[in-house]
C-alpha cells in the first residue's frame, strides 16, 4: 500500500454572492468534494489579482479554479465580466508559455447550484491531480 | 503584532462531528499572533459569544478568528460579538470549517486536516486587518415605486401612509394592472373592481403619493438612500392637468379599428383612448401608432370635440429627475405567449383562449358585457374545456415552456369552472390537470366546492391535441386515472397558460444591479428571511416580479416592501460598508484604468499638490473613491497596474497571506 | 538610408529654439561608436550641432522621456518622433501621463532602425556603419569592408513594421506613410503551434536567460509607474534577482500583463534586452489574442481610446474556448 499518496493542492478563488454561497450550499446538502480545494473568499471574482494565481503556484498549489456569479449575474453588474478577459488573457499567456492548460480554470457557479460546485471541485480535482505536480510553475525555495 | 484569539465551533455535532475541535484549536495556538484559542459547542449562542468577549477582555486581543459556519451565516453576528467587547468589527475572521469542511468530509483526519488550513488562512488574514469605519450617507426621503398593479398600489399607499413620499411609475396610461382585468377573485368570489378600484382612487388622492403614468424608469444612479433617477413620461399628446376625462373625443375619434389590448385584443378601441371606465389617471392618451392626425397631419377630429382644450399634438416626451431613498420594482407578471403550443390550436381557431381572456369574456366591463359568447360565432359555448399547466412546469430542457408552476392557475381555473356552472347550468366543463394544487386559507375547500358542488369534471391527465372540426374542438386527452383515452367535442377550450415576469423587469434589473434568477424573476437577499429585499442595498421587491404570487400574497409582500422601505426612510443617515477601494496617492499614475472599469461611478480623479522625495512640490492626478458609493467590488484594483488601488477588508497582503497560509 | 537628413532635423531644432516655441530638445545623442546612441536633452543650438544624432541607430523611443523633460520646463519641449513613436506617445496622453500643451512633436519619417545586435554578429571590430540603402557596409578593423543586405540587419519590429504613419504629430517633416499589415504575429503563431512541451522549452530557455536587469521595464513607455510592483516591498511580488525559474516567469507574466492592452508594441523590450529575449514576443501574444477576441484593437492609435482589459462585451469568449482556439488546424 502506498503511503504518501499524492494529493494535489487546489486554491479555489469564489466570489462571496453566488460561487462562495454555491459552496455553502454544496455543504448544506453534504456534496462532498475533494479536501484538496481551499477556498478563499473575495467580494468579487474580478478581485482576484494574477499576482495571488502566480502567487498560489509559487507556493506549491498544482491548480488555481476562480468562481464567480455567471454573466449576467454579477452582484457588482460587470465584475464578472471584467474578470472573464483578465482570466483568460492571463490563462492564454500561461499555455503560451507551456504551463497546462488544466491547471487553471474559470467556472460560473451560482448560489443555487450546489451540485455544480461540487462537480466543478471534483473534475478540477481530478484533472489537476492527474497531471501531478507543478514543476513547471514552481519555486524551489518554497517546495513543501 | 495582533494578539488574536481562535474560537472553534463544535455547532453541535455539525462540526464536532467529522473534525477534532481540540486539534484545530490546539493547531492554531502555534500560529503567529494567536494568543488564545478555545472550542465551544455553539459559538453564536449568548454562552458562545460571551465566551468571545470574556477572552477579548482577558487577554486583550486585537483580532478574532471563529472557526465555524459559513461567514454568510454568522460573520455579522461575530462582528457584533466582537463591537460589544470594544474591538473593531472588523477585526474578525470567519475559517468555515462547517459548509466547506465538516459537512462535506466524512472522515475525521481529513476534516480536521483542512479545518486547521482553513483556520490558519483565517489567522494569517486577521494578522493583517486594521480597524475599518463605515462612513455616513444621508438618505432622501421619497421612494419610487415601478409598477402599478396592485403590489404597487398598496407599496405606495403604505409607504404613503407613513408620511414618505411617493412617486409610483407606470407604464400603461392608468395603473391598476392585471387586476383591474379580472373579473372575480377567488376564493371569495368579490368582485375585482370593487375592491381594486378604490385603491387606485385612494392611491390618486393620497398627498404623499405622485402617480407618473405612461412612463418608464430609463437611468438609475447612485446607491441605497441617494438614487439618482431619470423618468421619461411618454408623450401622451393629452395635457393630463386639462383633460376632465369625459370621453367624448374617444367616442368621436374616427380611428376605430384598434385592437384593445385591455381586452386582449378581443375587441377595439379609438386612436385616442381611455383604458378602461376607472382608469387612474383618468385621462384619454393618443396611441400614436394609430392616430391619423400624428401619422398624416390630417384628422384633428379630437382636438375639436375637446371643450377642455386639452389635445396637444406637438407633445414630447419628458423626462424627469428624482431623488429616491429607495426602489421598489413590482413589474409584475404577463401570461407566456402560447405561439409555440401549436397542440392547443391556440393559433388556429378562435375558441381557444388563454385563461385571462377568458377573465375578459365573462367580465361585464369586457367585449361582450359579461356574456360568456365564443369569440369565433358568438354562441354559447356548452361544452367548455379548461387545460391546465399550459407552459407550466416543463421540462428544464423545454423550449417552449417554464419550469417552474405558475401557482396561481389551479385557484382561478377552478374559479372559471364554477361560475360558468353557476351562471350557466346547462354548460359541461372539464378541467384537465396534472395535479391540483390548493394550499391557501379557504383555498381547498374552494375547489372542492366545483367538484362537490357545481360538478366540474376534473381530469387527471392532460390534454393531447385540440383540433378544430367544422365549429366545434376536438379536444384528445387522457384520463390517467381510468386508464383511457378521451375524445371531448368541445365549444370552447381555456388554456391555463403560465405566467412570466414583465419583459421589462430585465433591463430594470440591470440599471438597478438588482440580481435576476434565469426565468427573470428578481431574487430576493434571502429567500426564507429576506423575501422582499433584493441583495442591492435600497432596492425592494413588490409581488409578482419576485414570483407567482396570487392577490392575498402579493399585497402581503407589498406591505412587507413597504415596512422594509418605511425603516430605511426614517433614518437620517445610513451606515455604509467600510470594505471599500482606497487608493494610496503616493503610488498613483492616473491612468484612470480603475475608473473606466467601476460599475459605479465612484472613482474620481483630483489635482493634488504633493511633496515630492527632492522636497520639490508636484502637482498630480489622482484617483479619488467616494466611500458612500462604492460597493466595494475590487474590479479597480487589478485594473490598477502599478497596485495604489486597494481594497479594505479584502486587501492584495490579505489575500496573498491566506494563499500563504493554504499553501504553506 | 533614412529619408530626412541629420541637418533638416537641427535645422528645426535650432529653429524652434530661437523662436522661444520650445527651450529644451528631446532628440538622440552620439555615443562613443556609431551604433550606440542614447537619448539626449538639449538646450541650445550649439549642443546640438555638437551632439545630435539622426541616422539608423536612433531607435530609442523618445516618448517615455516626456514625462520627465516636461515636468522641468515651464515652456514647451521639442521632441522627435518616428510613427511607431507616436503610438506611445498618445497612450502616454490617454493615461494623463503628460500634459500635451507642454509639447511640441515633430514626426519623422523613418525606414527601420539597425539592430546593433545583427550587426555584431555579422562581423567584428567594427570601425564604421554606412548605409547604402539596400545595403549596409561595416567597416571592421579586422576584415575590412563587409557588405550585406541592409533587410538581414534589421530587427523583428522594423521587418515587420506594423506603421508608417505618425497618429500625433504638430508639424511633419519628409513624407507621411500608412499603417502596414504586416506579418507581426507569424512568430507567436509558430510559438502557439508547438505543443505545449516545446513552448515550454522554448521559454524556459528564453527566460532563463533573464539576468533581472529591468532594462524592458525601465525602457518601456508604458511601464511609467509612480512605483513599480516589483520596486514595492508591500506589493507581495517585489523581487531584484532572478533566484530561480519561477521569478523569471513571474517578472514576465506580470510585467506583460500590466502592460497588456496599454503596449503599443514598439519593441524596446527586445530591443535593449542585454540577453537577447524576445520580450516583444510576450506582448505580442496579448495583442493576438485580444485581435483575435475582442475585435482589432491598437494602443495609441486614439487617445482616450479604452483598451481591452477596461472593457468587456457580454458575449466575450470564456478562457477555455479562447485557449482551444485553432487547435483544430494545427
Amino acid at each position: 500500500m502506498q503511503v504518501n499518496e499524492y494529493r494535489p493542492l487546489i486554491v479555489a478563488f469564489c466570489c462571496n454572492w453566488c460561487s462562495y454561497a454555491g459552496a455553502d450550499l454544496a455543504g448544506s446538502n453534504r456534496l462532498a468534494y475533494s479536501a484538496d480545494v481551499k477556498i478563499i473568499r473575495v467580494p468579487c471574482s474580478c478581485r482576484v489579482n494574477p499576482m495571488f494565481i502566480l502567487r498560489a503556484f509559487q507556493r506549491g498549489a498544482d491548480g488555481v479554479i476562480i468562481c464567480g456569479c455567471h454573466p449576467g449575474d454579477c452582484h457588482y453588474t460587470s465584475g464578472n465580466y471584467y474578470a472573464r478577459r483578465r482570466m483568460t488573457a492571463l490563462f492564454s499567456m500561461l499555455d503560451y508559455l507551456g504551463i497546462e492548460r488544466e491547471r487553471t480554470r474559470l467556472e460560473w457557479v451560482s448560489a443555487a447550484e450546489g451540485a455544480k460546485f461540487a462537480a466543478t471541485m471534483n473534475d478540477f480535482a481530478e484533472k489537476v491531480a492527474a497531471l501531478g505536480e507543478n514543476k513547471r510553475l514552481e519555486d524551489l525555495r518554497c517546495k513543501r | 503584532m495582533q494578539r488574536i484569539g481562535v474560537f472553534v465551533c463544535w455547532c453541535g455535532s455539525n462540526i464536532a462531528g467529522t473534525v477534532d475541535v481540540e486539534a484545530v484549536a490546539a493547531a492554531l495556538r502555534n500560529e503567529p499572533g494567536v494568543v488564545f484559542s478555545t472550542t465551544y459547542q455553539y459559538m453564536c449562542s449568548q454562552a458562545g459569544q460571551d465566551t468571545i468577549r470574556a477572552a477579548i477582555a482577558e487577554h486583550n486581543l486585537t483580532g478574532v478568528v471563529v472557526a465555524s459556519c459559513s461567514p454568510r451565516m454568522h460573520e455579522a453576528t461575530f462582528r457584533k460579538t466582537v463591537a460589544a467587547a470594544g474591538l473593531n468589527p472588523y477585526m474578525v475572521e470567519i475559517a468555515n470549517i462547517r459548509e466547506q469542511c465538516s459537512w462535506i468530509h466524512k472522515d475525521m483526519a481529513t476534516g480536521t486536516e483542512k479545518a486547521i488550513i482553513l483556520g490558519k488562512a483565517a489567522v494569517a488574514k486577521v494578522n493583517l486587518n486594521a480597524p475599518l469605519t463605515p462612513g455616513e450617507s444621508p438618505v432622501t426621503k421619497r421612494a419610487l415605486v415601478i409598477g402599478g398593479g396592485i403590489a404597487g398600489i398598496q407599496t405606495a399607499l403604505d409607504i404613503a401612509d407613513a408620511g414618505f413620499p411617493v412617486d409610483i411609475v407606470e407604464t400603461k396610461p392608468t395603473i391598476g394592472g392585471k387586476m383591474a382585468q379580472l373579473d372575480k377573485t377567488f376564493p371569495t368570489l368579490d368582485c375585482a373592481a370593487c375592491i381594486l378600484t378604490p385603491k387606485m382612487v385612494d392611491a390618486a388622492q393620497h398627498e404623499n403619493i405622485r402617480i407618473i403614468s405612461y412612463a418608464e424608469v430609463t437611468e438609475v444612479k447612485g446607491f441605497v438612500g441617494n438614487f439618482d433617477v431619470t423618468i421619461k413620461k411618454k408623450a401622451r399628446f393629452v395635457k393630463e392637468d386639462i383633460c376632465t376625462g369625459c370621453g367624448l373625443c374617444t367616442e368621436k375619434c374616427p380611428q376605430k379599428n384598434v385592437p384593445n389590448e385591455f381586452n386582449l385584443g378581443m375587441d377595439n378601441r379609438r386612436a385616442i383612448y381611455i383604458p378602461f371606465a376607472q382608469a387612474v389617471p383618468k385621462v384619454a392618451t393618443i396611441d400614436p401608432n394609430y392616430c391619423t392626425k400624428l401619422k398624416t397631419g390630417k384628422c384633428g377630429v379630437c382636438a375639436k370635440v375637446c371643450t377642455a382644450g386639452a389635445i396637444d399634438y406637438e407633445a414630447k416626451d419628458e423626462y424627469i429627475y428624482e431623488k429616491y431613498g429607495a426602489i421598489v420594482a413590482a413589474t409584475g407578471f404577463n401570461p407566456i405567449s402560447l405561439e409555440k403550443f401549436d397542440e392547443f390550436a391556440y393559433n388556429s381557431s378562435k375558441d381557444v383562449i388563454t385563461s385571462l381572456e377568458f377573465e375578459r369574456l365573462t367580465n361585464a366591463a369586457g367585449p361582450t358585457a359579461g356574456k360568456l359568447l365564443r369569440p369565433s360565432d358568438g354562441e354559447h359555448p356548452h361544452t367548455i374545456v379548461f387545460v391546465q399547466c399550459v407552459g407550466s412546469r416543463c421540462d428544464a430542457c423545454s423550449e417552449k415552456g417554464k419550469e417552474y408552476c405558475s401557482k396561481i392557475c389551479c385557484m382561478y381555473t377552478a374559479k372559471h369552472a364554477m361560475l360558468t356552472r353557476d351562471k350557466y347550468p346547462d354548460t359541461e366543463v372539464y378541467v384537465f390537470y396534472i395535479d391540483v394544487r390548493t394550499p391557501g386559507k379557504n383555498f381547498d375547500e374552494f375547489y372542492r366546492r366545483a367538484v362537490e358542488e357545481y360538478g366540474v369534471k376534473y381530469v387527471k391527465g392532460m390534454v393531447g391535441k385540440v383540433s378544430p372540426v367544422g365549429n366545434k374542438l376536438k379536444v384528445q386527452a387522457s384520463d390517467l386515472i381510468a386508464n383511457k383515452q378521451m375524445v371531448i367535442d368541445a365549444d370552447l377550450v381555456v388554456l391555463a397558460a403560465a405566467i412570466e415576469p414583465d419583459k421589462s423587469a430585465r433591463p430594470l434589473a440591470t440599471m438597478l444591479t438588482a440580481s435576476m434568477d434565469t426565468n427573470d424573476f428578481f431574487t430576493e437577499a434571502h429567500p426564507k428571511l429576506r423575501p422582499v429585499e433584493s441583495p442591492t442595498a435600497g432596492v425592494f421587491l413588490s409581488g409578482a416580479c419576485q414570483g407567482p404570487k396570487d392577490i392575498p400574497e402579493t399585497v402581503a409582500q407589498a406591505g412587507a416592501a413597504a415596512s422594509k422601505v418605511i425603516g430605511l426612510l426614517v433614518k437620517d443617515k445610513l451606515k455604509g460598508n467600510p470594505c471599500v477601494a482606497q487608493s494610496d496617492e503616493l503610488m498613483c499614475n492616473g491612468c484612470s484604468s480603475c475608473e473606466r472599469v467601476c460599475p459605479y461611478g465612484a472613482i474620481t480623479y483630483i489635482e493634488k499638490e504633493f511633496r515630492m522625495e527632492d522636497k520639490s512640490t508636484r502637482v498630480r492626478r489622482v484617483a479619488s473613491v467616494n466611500p458612500a458609493v462604492c460597493q466595494g467590488c475590487g474590479a479597480c484594483t487589478v485594473a490598477c497596474p502599478s497596485g495604489a488601488m486597494d481594497l479594505n477588508g479584502f486587501k492584495n497582503s490579505q489575500i496573498m497571506a491566506e494563499v500563504d497560509a493554504i499553501c504553506k | 538610408m533614412q529619408a530626412i537628413t541629420r541637418e533638416v532635423l537641427t535645422a528645426k531644432a535650432a529653429a524652434l529654439l530661437s523662436d522661444g516655441t520650445v527651450d529644451r530638445v528631446l532628440g538622440w545623442k552620439k555615443g562613443e561608436f556609431g551604433y550606440d546612441v542614447t537619448p539626449g536633452v538639449f538646450i541650445d543650438a550649439q549642443q546640438i550641432e555638437k551632439d545630435f544624432e539622426w541616422g539608423d541607430f536612433c531607435a530609442p523611443n523618445l516618448s517615455k522621456y516626456l514625462l520627465a523633460e516636461t515636468k522641468k520646463t515651464g515652456a514647451k519641449v521639442l521632441v522627435f518622433l518616428k510613427p511607431c513613436d507616436t503610438y506611445s506617445f498618445n497612450q502616454l496622453l490617454t493615461e494623463h501621463r503628460f500634459d500635451r500643451e507642454k509639447v511640441y512633436v515633430v514626426g519623422i519619417p523613418c525606414e527601420g532602425m539597425l539592430s546593433e545586435n545583427l550587426i555584431k554578429a555579422k562581423a567584428e571590430g567594427i570601425a564604421s556603419v554606412t548605409d547604402n540603402g539596400d545595403t549596409v557596409t561595416i567597416a571592421t578593423l579586422y576584415d575590412g569592408d563587409i557588405t550585406v543586405p541592409r533587410n538581414e540587419l534589421l530587427p523583428d519590429r522594423c521587418i515587420n513594421c506594423k506603421s508608417k504613419k505618425h497618429v500625433a504629430y504638430d508639424e511633419l517633416l519628409g513624407d507621411e506613410g500608412e499603417v502596414i499589415d504586416s506579418a507581426r504575429f507569424d512568430e507567436v503563431e509558430r510559438i502557439e503551434k508547438m505543443t505545449p512541451d516545446e513552448r515550454f522549452e522554448f521559454w524556459q530557455g528564453e527566460l532563463s536567460r533573464c539576468i533581472r536587469c529591468n532594462a524592458c521595464r525601465d525602457v518601456c513607455p508604458a511601464c511609467t509607474c509612480e512605483k513599480c510592483v516589483f520596486d514595492n516591498p508591500k506589493s507581495g511580488i517585489e523581487s531584484k534577482a532572478p533566484s530561480d525559474s519561477f521569478e523569471e516567469k513571474m517578472f514576465h507574466i506580470i510585467r506583460a500583463f500590466h502592460v497588456a492592452g496599454r503596449c503599443t508594441d514598439c519593441g524596446e523590450c527586445s530591443r535593449v534586452c542585454p540577453q537577447n529575449i524576445p520580450l516583444h514576443l510576450l506582448n505580442r501574444k496579448f495583442i493576438k489574442d485580444f485581435d483575435d477576441l475582442y475585435g482589432e484593437y491598437q494602443a495609441g492609435e486614439e487617445v482616450g481610446s479604452r483598451a481591452p482589459l477596461v472593457n468587456f462585451d457580454f458575449d466575450d469568449a470564456e478562457p477555455a474556448e479562447a485557449m482551444e482556439r485553432g487547435e483544430g488546424d494545427a
